[in-house]
């Protein structure tokens, strides 16, 4: 696990995420401010699950709690963005977007972007690890969570 | 099919009486307003069937269409409005589903005439090809915006990328999507690229909106009204010497479909692979059977998708199968998107290739493929809920 030193992967700009109104996915906002990585867990059949839902998917218990899992996933899909559609994007070039699969929790996925040369390859199945930008500055403030290749 | 389910099948029950179309205008270059674009499709729908607009007393419409059916009613004159339907989801998922809709209705007894519509004037209401601009996102999308995946092809990407990783699918399967639909749109007056051919060198020489997705893998962005009318097989003979019936239409969504965060538990799909099973037991047809096909064009990579799950290729036979000259009217082996589509036509968000559907069946496309007795459209592939709806001639019912 490790955190961005300088800059922000993505141009400041970007439209912020913020924890639903109803408080549904706060502990995982809260989370990544301290740099863990949560995910939900069903208390009674034990399937971790992602998206967040008041529900769990897998047996229909309400009884959904949250777990810090280990930050390491392997890239699932990936996307390498050129066509810029927010002004904040437009003089940037291109960048990497990667779906990945947590093995250690169901195979559930998140999404993120792929640190380094955007031109690089992307290999699916690669491990990768997560990395924490804080965006201090946000009302409130956020931090998003990237992924880099592991060091093999 | 059992005897009791055989009584309240849809099949061949409802016909589609009548179709209408605006003019179909680049995104923003409608002088009309949105609303008088529907207006107009309506009363188009109306005089191709032969009916008097009065009659209508039932809409069926999807993607949240801003123009409602209380509004049309007013606008229409209507005496009385008995039905009207929203089909949930966003995206095109809903144009064969309103079809269904439509035919429930008229089937159930619940409406006569039901319109089904879809109007678009981006300029006048945003675009779908750009993302958000609020200061905050809160939801799924959370998870997607800041990571700068906000436009449908950024959203919808990765599912194709893992496509090609899983099933070995070639690059080569889109580019002879896009190529068909642009071939055809040559012929079709109507078409927004109509009198602008794209050959294999220009698409692969375009630029990457977001890998695998180039420019011509992409929808256009449209301003537009189409309007089909639904009623009852009686009633559409009386009407035309070729009525157009409904053999099938079916929603199609699968386990989590619309888990967040890119998490439904089939990942790599169009969403059509329950559906399309239910769909072609209800028409009493076979993959075999289809004539000419019209599949939703999002994006090429959803189309290969989509022609594998309803069966009308393999994983393991698409490389060979989807090129351009197997996807053309004239002569190839699955004609596909006969009006240029999506890419092509007009992204009347699915609409008018359901109406490029039922011409087939008509016999009246400006790509008309040659006795078509079975014409599948499909709706939508890889959002949450898609939908295909398959028509066909009397003869058809066997």
């Amino acid at each position: 696990m490790s955190s961005l030193t300088e800059g922000t992967y993505l141009p400041e700009g970007l439209t912020q995420p913020a924890p639903m109104r109803d408080g549904m996915d706060a502990p995982y906002w809260e989370g990544t401010r301290e740099h863990e990585l949560r995910v939900q867990r069903c208390a009674d059949c034990g399937t971790h699950q992602w998206g967040p839902d008041w529900v769990c998917h897998a047996c229909q218990s309400l009884n959904v709690e949250w777990v810090t899992v280990e930050p390491r996933a392997r890239i699932y899909s990936w996307q390498r963005v050129h066509h810029p559609v927010h002004p904040a994007l437009a003089e940037h070039g291109p960048y990497i977007v990667v779906l990945v699969e947590l093995p250690h929790a169901d195979n559930l996925r998140m999404l993120g972007n792929l640190l380094g040369d955007p031109m690089q390859d992307i290999v699916i199945g690669s491990d990768v690890e997560a990395v924490f930008e804080d965006h201090d500055n946000g009302n409130p403030p956020y931090t998003l969570v990237h992924w880099q290749v592991t060091a093999s | 099919m059992s005897a009791s389910g055989a009584d309240h099948n849809l099949r061949g029950r409802t016909a589609v009486a009548g179709v209408g179309e605006t003019t179909y205008y680049k995104r923003g270059q409608s002088t009309d307003p949105e609303f008088v674009l529907v207006v107009k499709a309506i009363l188009a729908a109306c005089e191709d069937a032969g009916i008097n607009p009065r009659e209508i007393d039932g809409f069926c419409s999807y993607s949240n269409d801003r123009n409602t059916p209380a509004r049309l009613a007013n606008a229409l004159g209507l005496e009385e409005l008995r039905y009207s339907n929203m089909q949930w989801g966003g995206g095109g998922g809903g144009a064969a589903a309103v079809v269904q809709n439509a035919a429930s209705a008229v089937h159930a007894g619940s409406a006569n005439v039901v319109v089904a519509y879809r109007g678009l004037a981006q300029g006048q209401f945003g675009r779908f090809g750009q993302g958000g601009r609020r200061p905050a996102v809160r939801g799924e999308f959370a998870y997607t915006l800041p990571y700068g995946v906000m436009s449908p092809a950024q959203m919808y990407a990765m599912r194709t990328t893992r496509l090609m990783w899983e099933h070995g699918i070639d690059r080569s399967t889109m580019r002879a999507v896009a190529l068909a639909a642009y071939h055809h749109a040559q012929n079709n007056p109507r078409a927004v690229m109509y009198g602008r051919p794209l050959d294999a060198e220009t698409y692969d020489s375009s630029r990457w909106i977001t890998e695998p997705f180039r420019l011509y893998d992409c929808c256009l962005e449209n301003d537009g009204g189409a309007a089909m009318i639904v009623t009852s097989a009686e009633r559409a003979a009386d009407l035309s010497d070729t009525p157009v019936l409904v053999l099938a239409a079916q929603q199609s969504g699968g386990h989590r479909s619309g888990a967040w965060v890119h998490n439904p538990t089939d990942y790599a799909t169009s969403s059509f692979k329950l559906g399309a099973q239910h769909l072609y037991e209800q028409a009493g047809v076979t993959p075999g059977d289809v004539d000419v096909v019209q599949s939703y064009e999002n994006f090429t990579g959803a189309v290969v998708m989509s022609l594998i799950e309803h069966g009308l290729c393999t994983y393991e036979n698409a490389n060979e199968v989807l090129t351009f000259e197997n996807l053309r009217a004239d002569g190839g082996s699955i004609p596909l998107n006969t009006s240029g589509g999506n890419l092509a036509e007009c992204y009347m968000h699915g609409l008018g290739m359901q109406i490029e559907a039922v011409r087939q069946v008509r016999g009246d496309s400006t790509n008309q493929v040659p006795d078509v007795k079975v014409s599948l459209s499909n709706a939508g592939p890889m959002v949450e809920i898609a939908s295909t709806a398959i028509y066909g001639t009397p003869e058809a019912l066997g």
